[in-house]
């Protein structure tokens, strides 16, 4: 009996090492396959200042992705955060109605985050693009991905709130603090890195969308000169070039463009948030 | 001189009936502690005292409470009011920032923002609190890497930093060893010269050795307040006998 025991704690053991394993290697898989397809072609000329259809430079792609990343987040940051604050310190302690209204704002915020980028794209097409007119640009594109985002911008901030302990609040209280300088001075500050935990995430979604972007903030290769212009981002661009099947090699060159760019993002993420936990 | 007066003071969570018609008055520059078993609503009496119980849900409070004379639940701010009556918690609750910013949080609050001022206000409260010399040379680093009884200090002196008439403490010292519970002993009696200072205890010794009287707590009730070597030597009530005596609670 105690030998069978051991012999199935064995297995277990090894079933979950395994499969730890396997998607180790699924990821060093991907990322070796990305590398070893891209690398040979990244040249200088990739990174020319203008795209031509046979030069097929990634720099517009590159600054149009930075760019249309902090429009999106600074749209959809504060919206976010401050959602979140009213349903966590001012919503949701006193009365059981507003806790009612509470539940249906998240609800609503749940069931918006588990809707299909392509749906946000048709939405910003018919709305931003069309009804507004603002034809297909970065600002129609910023706004859909704002609206993309914002669900997971309020649920992360809401949750980092949730988990500032009530001892901080009485503690500001008790000094004579009122509630907005206790809301931005104690419990803010406290929650910040797991705010900024939510921002880098989202970062990653703008990064990698591309359907929601195509029809909405178009796929001009260009530097946008202002918001009312298209362009399209880094995958958008590798879409493009995959679609049209001339350039695959640069779609790959681009692709690990696009991977440093996120290790970079999730570094700089990783060390700014300890920063933020230890300086707090 | 008394610093509170309570008047036929009930308060109520919800349907229960926490607090029982409370009268009783606290002197000024004493301490007086609160004793009783756990859920006897020493801690909410503590809190009804700086407001702290708004915050709380479904909690009604009706009867007087006065504050030198003034309607603490008439047209007074409350900010103001936690402002004169400084509370310390159970269990220690620096801010997650510097040990300086923890306690200049409380004179920025109520509108001083000259460096030199604020330097004098956090080093004359550290110093009131005993722990100048072992924090003056990490007055920049976090005060959540300070021991329990060094953080409970410290919120004492923030406490202090906001210049409190009373100071209010529920079982400052449930949470920490013996030598911090003695420092900060020695600390409270030290300080009762220039404050009213009214401490709950789980602790009859604590209460012996500190206060100057004692109440004692049972379902929401006050059995007994007097002095405290007259309750702990010749307690009046049968009930309070059996608690110090140990025999329930
Ligand atoms: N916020 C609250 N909501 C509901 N009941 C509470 C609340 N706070 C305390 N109580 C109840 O009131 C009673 C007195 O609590 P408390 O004042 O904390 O007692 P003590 O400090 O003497 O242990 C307890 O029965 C407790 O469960
Ligand atoms: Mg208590």
């Amino acid at each position: 009996m105690k030998l069978k025991n051991k012999f199935y704690e064995r297995i277990m053991a090894m079933l979950c090492w395994s499969a730890a394993l396997s998607s180790v290697l699924a990821l060093l898989f991907i990322v070796g396959f990305i590398l070893v397809k891209g690398l040979p072609h990244i040249k200088p000329s990739l990174f020319s200042a203008a795209y031509s259809s046979d030069n097929v430079s990634l720099m517009p792609a590159l600054v149009s992705t930075i760019i249309m990343t902090f429009m999106s987040i600074l749209l959809a940051v504060p919206l976010g955060m401050f959602a979140a604050i009213y349903l966590v310190e001012y919503a949701g302690r006193g009365t059981l109605r507003a806790n009612k209204s509470v539940m249906l704002i998240r609800i609503t915020a749940e069931t918006l985050s588990g809707i299909p980028s392509i749906v946000y794209g048709l939405f910003g097409l018919l709305f931003f693009v069309s009804f507004l007119d603002w034809k297909f640009s970065m600002l129609a594109g910023a706004f859909t991905l704002a609206i993309m985002i914002l669900p997971l911008i309020m649920r992360s901030s809401e949750e980092a709130l949730l988990a500032v302990p009530d001892m901080y609040r009485e503690g500001a209280f008790g000094l004579g603090a009122g509630k907005l300088r206790t809301v931005f001075r104690i419990v803010l500050p406290s929650a910040m890195p797991g705010i900024l935990a939510g921002i880098i995430l989202a970062t990653g979604r703008i990064v990698g969308e591309t359907a929601a972007l195509v029809y909405t903030a178009g796929t001009v290769a260009q530097i946008p000169k202002n918001p009312m212009q298209s362009a399209r981002t880094l995958s958008v661009h590798m879409y493009a070039l995959s679609g049209e099947g001339l350039h695959v090699n640069e779609g790959y060159a681009t692709a690990v463009v696009l991977l440093v760019m996120v290790i970079i993002l999730n570094i700089a993420s990783a060390k700014s948030a300890k920063k933020l936990a230890g300086g707090a | 001189m008394k610093c509170f007066e309570i008047e036929k003071l009930n308060l109520h969570y919800g349907d229960f009936h926490a607090l029982k018609n409370i009268c009783m008055n606290i002197e000024k520059e004493n301490i007086t502690s609160f004793i009783g078993p756990s859920g006897c609503g020493k801690s909410s009496l503590l809190k009804t005292l700086n407001r702290m119980n708004d915050i709380a849900e479904g909690c009604r409070i009706s009867g007087d409470v006065k504050l030198f004379g003034e309607d603490v639940y008439g047209d007074m701010d409350v900010n103001m009011l936690r402002k004169r009556v400084g509370m310390v918690f159970q269990k220690p609750n620096p801010f997650p920032m510097s040990v300086y910013d923890n306690i200049a949080f409380g004179p920025r609050t109520h509108g001083i923002k000259s460096k030199y001022e604020l330097d004098k206000i956090v080093e004359k409260a550290l110093q009131d609190a005993a722990i100048w010399n072992e924090l003056k040379d990490r007055l920049k680093k976090s005060a959540l890497g300070l021991s329990g009884g060094q953080q409970q200090r410290l919120c004492i002196a923030r406490a202090m930093a906001v210049s409190p008439e009373i100071l209010l403490m529920d079982e400052p010292t449930s949470a920490l060893d013996p030598i911090s519970t003695g420092k900060i002993e020695e600390l409270l009696l030290h300080l009762k010269e220039a404050y009213s200072i009214i401490i709950v205890t789980h602790n009859m010794q604590q209460a012996a050795r500190i206060s100057d009287k004692t109440a004692f707590f049972l379902f929401g009730q006050v059995i007994e307040y007097s002095e405290t070597e007259s309750m702990f030597t010749m307690p009046r009530d049968k009930r309070t006998e059996d608690y110090i005596t140990g025999r329930f609670g």
